[in-house]
């Protein structure tokens, strides 16, 4: 197993730098002076020359990036010019924002998603399987970002439940039920879409697999039937949602820009969007980079759980 | 002049690179093996699953480049890879009749690739030829506008010797060709194969793993085992006086009405594995007449008596 | 075409996807051409109003602008931008995928290496990336989301191609004559495209919600031109004062994304060939029981005793008939074959013995099980859980879809024994591997850790046996248990079964379509055709003696080894479908001796002692008088 971990954490180095090459390539694509374009048309050109040289611009394309890719790796990924501070600095702070809100929400789509399927599933046709089918069809038709605009209105406005947005009320305690607080609205906002997903792919990965063979074996053999579902069936179904959990995470993470823009969360999306609006380059670069990477990780998590799970996967 | 001739051909598959250190060494999937089919015969190739009979086939017909050898059919040699060079005088015909038919074409479709392709045939040209050969195999012209999930196997596995009937070729190479029939079907689509072979002067190669169906329509046999020939002979001969102990085994593993049920080997019995190959004759390790010999050395193929060969340094009696 | 719509509307939340997107799309089409404020006109007097003011049917936004010709025009945006991101996706995408699916080796590396590098990135990553280096703008989130798009297509596509390029029909081209770029486009395209239309189908909706959501954060459309999502954007500052320029397009998108998916989810259905079939449907715990007749209240014969059993398959309109009233039974230690072809319904009768036929759409519609005196089909779900695998056991075909592949072949045999008996793990344990010597398998310590996947396929089925002997049932249901196994396997197989049986006095029922086999093992044998018995009697007297002209002529037309070359006879015509049965005898059609009475009416099984014969013109001379009875009968 140890060895399996050490060869996916080796396959994934390439993967990496072929991330760095993307989103390098990408901005490459910016057109015009790159320098022009963060500091905008009325920029001296003195200043336009510093920054240049300040960015290696001066420099050929590959150099460039061998630059930019070893400033990285000592972790100097540059500094922000909208915020005046390391980029690093930042992405780290915000970060943590991130993974609190995208964490929650993934567990929860995960845990949400699968019970909803395999209960889906094993009731075919009955009534809770059409409830479940008729809210997930919903929850996976509205837009995240318009159902965190209408919790707002419902939860915080209308009842007052919850507070309205940010991750910390301006003055208080920063006590962990503040946090629950401030986190239900959009915890579950951005774990919508996500569950609708897992749990139809759970249903019909559950379907698929009560008609297979070995599980005609189990039901000759006396197994009963609760076991038949959650034992034999739901651990062989999990081979095919695991890998859509890597995959949701993804969109996880994706949609938390949406949410942290709605509820003012204080994350690397808001961040990046910010950042785009700014032209503030460096700081783009780097949190796309950043946060790749982190995806990346979290896949090789997943490839691991899905190698413990299934034995015909060569370790 | 033999109708095919096949020289030291012999398939190696290589095996996946580990991130690091070398290659291991490729799978043997046919060790060279040499073999000549006459002229409007029936080779007969046996073997159970793992035996490299599939791979020979697709080598055969140019599907599979080899990894070295030579194949000569009436006299041209044909060494590069090219399914259309092939198809001229080859032709194949699949286990599973549906799927060797596309989904989404018609069975006209399907029939006129070949003569269109193969011999520039115009429209008029192609419909009667394809008139004359669904006549010859028994099928109603009427079929020509449909799909093939519209077909039973038989019927399907009809179409598929008439496709590959199109092609005009001098063999016809079938790879279980009745095994995903049912018994009576089986004998429909067997005793329709064996006229076509009188009447268009075919050659056959006809591989199977059933050894009652092969020994019915064939001349000659080649048993294959972990692929290597271990015996060739008269079809009539070699499983009644078999001289490869293998051979034997699988003669007296046919369930046969009126032979006692008996396990004709007691060991546990695995094949060898092909990514660890044992030095040595493959079967030893099986063989109830194995000494130290065949654990060394690679038995070559070896003339036994009339008309049979085998390879085997410890040959049966009889 | 036909057929396709026919089942998609068959689907009736697909129907109301359909219409309402239809209804949608109509409404954008004609849009220019209704009598509507100028989308962009702003009346900062008239700011917010209210939904049903005069003049504003949906009310203003902020700068005073109509809502509802905003909602039209911006709904045009946004549908029109979705499709052609989804349109972009796809056609690139697929061309990817098909072109490294087909051609594989380095081609294929290099571009799923990309693929797998762009996935690697969560798709808004890429997305923002690509806006911030082309600026914001309608046109450039459209390239966002159709590029973060490919890969998914490419990724998709490339894995139905890798399938296609392996079968047959394409080797069958190759020789053919058919080039790569021919085979590509006549045989390869054609068979993805269903493929395509349902990825596109299920992403389309997803791709209009990202491209809103780019303009929702203000990276899409610019003012004033606005789409759905920029327009939620520029309602969020006032989403407490009024709420109601959010809802406006945010219902829209909902309306848009729904009926979409609902639309897509149909189309997938329609086009995959599995659902097609109605086959993704739960097998239950049990075969459904619905007798339409009376419980048969024969005496009970034998151990296992199935009396006038019917089975059939119910599947849309049509009744699949697999087993039309089979009578068996089984003495304890006797071994008892059924043989018969494929469709014969041998193996739905043997399944339907402890209710394991796939329900839906299995239904046993007549008939008797008795095991020991009791009717199993009687019985409730736990008594019949009970006798599962303690007292009537089975061993299936193909041991490697049979086991559990997750499970260690040691918990598999445990699990066995203990949902049965209270007894410790390691009682268990021990259980297992004396199991697994029992059948013969070398190393059973170091076995009973293997997975499935690490056993060849005889030690696999040594294994079957092995679980279906846990419990030392009575009675041992094997269906074709050696027709995936090589010869050299299957005899040993064969012989070690029939040493268990005299060792432990099982019965075994042994289901197979070869009388080789049915002769070296059974007691008895009974001949299905088109799910009825058409022969029954002592082995070697159907074999020697065989009444029916099916038996004699399936003896006939199967080579046995020894024989020689020849000419094999072989029965014209084919079996008959299950749902289209003729009257009378079902093998009438096909029989050289058939007279017309044999085709008038339902042909009784003559029964005398062991031997029985559903015949009117056997081929020796059985029951002369009744048989004379009946032909006048039906004349």
């Amino acid at each position: 197993m140890g060895s399996y971990i050490l060869k996916r954490l080796v396959s994934a180095i390439p993967v990496l730098l072929g991330i760095t090459i993307i989103v390098f390539l990408i901005m490459a694509m910016i057109p015009g002076d790159p320098a022009t374009a963060i500091l905008g048309a009325y920029a001296t050109p003195e200043n336009v020359e510093r920054v240049n040289r300040s960015l290696g611009l001066d420099e050929p394309m590959v150099q460039r990036y061998f630059i930019w890719l070893g400033n990285m790796l000592t972790g100097d990924f540059g500094r922000s010019y909208s915020l005046n501070r390391p980029v690093l600095d930042e992405i780290l702070e915000r970060f943590n924002a991130t993974l609190i809100l995208a964490g929650t929400s993934f567990v929860l789509c995960a845990v949400l998603g699968i019970l909803a399927g395999v209960v889906s599933a094993s009731r075919q046709y009955g009534f809770a399987d059409k409830a479940i089918t008729f809210t997930v069809l919903i929850g996976i038709s509205i837009p995240s970002f318009f159902l965190g605009m209408m919790m707002i209105l419902l939860f915080a406005v209308n009842l007052q439940w919850l507070p309205v947005s940010g991750m910390w009320p301006i003055y208080g305690d920063r006590t962990l039920w503040v946090l629950i607080e401030h986190l239900t609205m959009p915890a579950l906002a951005l774990a919508a879409v996500a569950t609708g997903v897992v749990a139809r792919l759970s249903r019909s990965a559950m379907l698929e697999v009560l008609r297979q063979d070995y599980i005609r074996t189990a039901r000759a053999k006396g197994v009963p039937e609760r076991r038949v579902i959650y034992g034999h069936a739901l651990k062989a179904a999990m081979v095919s949602i695991i890998p859509v959990l890597g995959i949701q995470a993804g969109f996880v993470l994706s949609g938390a820009v949406y949410i942290e823009i709605v509820f003012q969360w204080p994350g690397v999306g808001r961040m990046l969007v910010n950042a785009i609006l700014q032209r503030d380059i460096l700081l783009v670069q780097g949190g796309v980079v950043f946060v790749a990477a982190c995806y990346v990780l979290f896949n090789i998590a997943v490839d691991v759980a899905q190698s413990l799970l299934d034995p015909r996967i060569k370790t | 002049m033999p109708a095919l001739q096949v020289s030291e051909l012999s398939k190696t598959f290589d095996r996946a690179r580990p991130l690091f250190g070398k290659a291991p060494p490729g799978v043997r999937a046919v060790r060279p093996m040499s073999f000549v089919v006459e002229e409007g015969e029936t080779l007969g190739i046996v073997g159970e699953s793992g035996c490299g009979k599939s791979t020979l086939a697709r080598m055969l017909v140019g599907l599979l480049s080899p990894t070295t050898g030579h194949i000569e059919i009436e006299g041209k040699a044909l060494d590069n890879a090219d399914p259309a060079a092939f198809g001229r005088l080859i032709q194949y015909v699949f286990q599973d009749p549906i799927s060797s038919l596309n989904p989404r074409r018609t069975i006209r479709a399907i029939m006129e690739t070949p003569l269109k392709l193969l011999y520039g045939m115009d429209r008029k040209q192609r419909e009667t030829r394809i008139a004359e050969i669904f006549d010859s195999v028994n099928l109603r012209e009427e079929f020509l506008d449909r799909y093939p999930h519209e077909f039973s196997g038989g019927q399907a596995q009809r179409i598929g010797i008439a496709r590959a009937l199109a092609a005009e070729p001098r063999i016809i190479v079938l790879d279980e060709p009745v095994s995903a029939l049912d018994v009576s079907v089986q004998a429909q689509v067997l005793n329709l194969l064996a006229r076509l072979r009188s009447e268009f002067n075919l050659t056959y190669l006809f591989i199977s793993h059933d050894l009652a169906v092969v020994e019915a329509v064939s001349d000659r046999v080649v048993v294959l085992y972990f692929g290597s020939v271990v015996e060739i002979g008269r079809a009539e001969r070699i499983f009644n006086s078999p001289k490869h102990p293998y051979t034997r085994l699988l003669a007296e593993s046919a369930p046969v009405v009126g032979r006692p049920l008996t396990e004709p080997e007691q060991k546990g019995t695995e094949l060898p594995d092909p990514l660890d190959p044992p030095p040595g004759c493959p079967f030893a390790g099986r063989c109830p007449k194995a000494t130290e010999i065949c654990r060394e050395q690679d038995p070559p193929l070896e003339r036994m008596g009339e008309d049979q060969f085998a390879a085997c340094h410890h040959p049966l009696e009889g | 075409m036909r057929q396709f719509l026919k089942l998609l509307f068959r689907n009736r939340l697909a129907g109301l996807g359909a219409i309402v997107l239809g209804a949608i799309v109509l409404l954008v089409l004609v849009t220019p051409l209704l009598p509507l404020p100028d989308p962009n006109a702003t009346a900062t007097g008239d700011r917010f109003l209210r939904p049903f003011s005069a003049g504003h049917l949906l009310g203003t936004d902020h700068l005073g602008r109509d809502l509802l010709a905003r909602l039209l025009y911006g709904t045009r945006l946004s549908l029109a931008v979705g499709l052609a991101a989804a349109l972009i996706a796809a056609t690139i995408g697929s061309a990817i995928g098909i072109l490294a699916g087909y051609f594989g080796g380095r081609l294929d590396n290099v571009v799923m290496r990309g693929v797998d590098m762009l996935m690697a990135f969560p798709y808004i990553l890429l997305a923002l990336a690509i806006v911030a280096a082309l600026g914001p703008g309608l046109l450039n989130a459209l390239i966002a989301v159709a590029a973060v798009n490919i890969p998914f297509f490419a990724r998709n596509i490339r894995g139905v191609t890798v399938g296609l390029a392996g079968r047959e029909f394409v080797d069958a081209a190759k020789l053919a004559g058919m080039g790569s770029g021919r085979i590509v486009m006549v045989e390869i395209l054609p068979n993805v495209l269903p493929t395509i239309v349902i990825a596109m189908s299920t992403t389309v909706g997803w791709m209009i919600l990202e491209t809103a959501g780019l303009s929702f954060l203000g990276l899409g459309s610019q003012p004033p031109q606005a789409d759905l999502g920029s327009m939620l954007g520029e309602a969020r500052a006032a989403l407490i004062s009024a709420p109601h320029t959010s809802v406006v397009p945010g219902v829209m998108i909902f309306l848009i994304v729904m009926s979409v998916n609902l639309l897509g989810d149909g189309i997938r259905d329609a086009l995959d060939p599995r659902l097609k079939s109605g086959a993704l449907s739960r097998p239950r715990a049990t075969t459904a029981v619905d007798r339409k007749g009376p419980v048969p209240e024969t005496p009970q014969q034998g151990l296992l005793d199935l009396q006038e059993l019917q089975t059939q398959f119910h599947v849309g309109e049509r009744i699949y008939r697999a087993v039309g009233g089979v009578s068996l039974h089984v003495k304890p230690g006797e071994c008892l074959g059924i043989i018969g072809e494929s469709g014969s319904g041998k193996s739905v009768t043997a399944l339907s013995v402890m209710g394991l036929v796939a329900s839906p759409p299995g239904v046993v519609t007549g008939g008797a099980v008795k095991y020991d005196g009791e009717d199993l089909l009687s019985a409730d779900y736990k008594s019949l859980r009970r006798k599962r695998g303690e007292n009537v056991a089975y061993i299936f075909q193909d041991p490697l879809a049979t086991l559990h592949p997750l499970y260690r072949v040691g918990d598999q045999l445990a699990e066995a024994i203990r949902v049965h008996h209270r007894v410790s793990d390691a009682e268990a344990k021990r259980r297992g591997l004396e199991l697994l010597r029992s059948v013969r398998i070398p190393n059973p310590e170091s076995r009973m850790r293997n997975y499935p996947h690490e056993m060849s396929g005889g030690m696999r089925q040594r294994v079957g046996i092995a679980m279906a002997l846990a419990n030392d049932p009575d009675v041992i249901i094997a269906d074709e248990p050696t027709t995936a196994l090589d010869v050299t396997v299957q005899a040993q197989i064969l012989s070690m079964l029939d040493d268990l049986r005299r060792e432990r006095g099982l019965a075994i029922v042994f289901i197979t379509h070869d009388f080789g086999v049915v002769a070296q093992l059974c007691d008895r044998v009974a001949v299905m055709y088109a799910g009825r018995i058409v022969e029954e009697g002592m082995t070697r007297e159907v074999l020697e003696h065989p009444l029916h002209p099916y038996t004699s002529r399936l003896i006939a037309c199967v080579p046995e080894l020894g024989g020689g070359r020849r000419k094999l006879e072989a029965i014209p015509g084919l079996p008959p479908p299950v749902d289209k049965l003729p009257p009378g005898c079902a093998f009438a059609p096909r029989c050289p001796k058939a007279q017309p009475e044999c085709q008038k009416g339902e042909i009784a099984l003559f029964t005398k002692e062991e031997r029985a014969v559903r015949c009117l013109y056997p081929e020796e001379t059985f029951l002369e008088e009744e048989m004379a009875d009946a032909r006048l009968a039906g004349e």
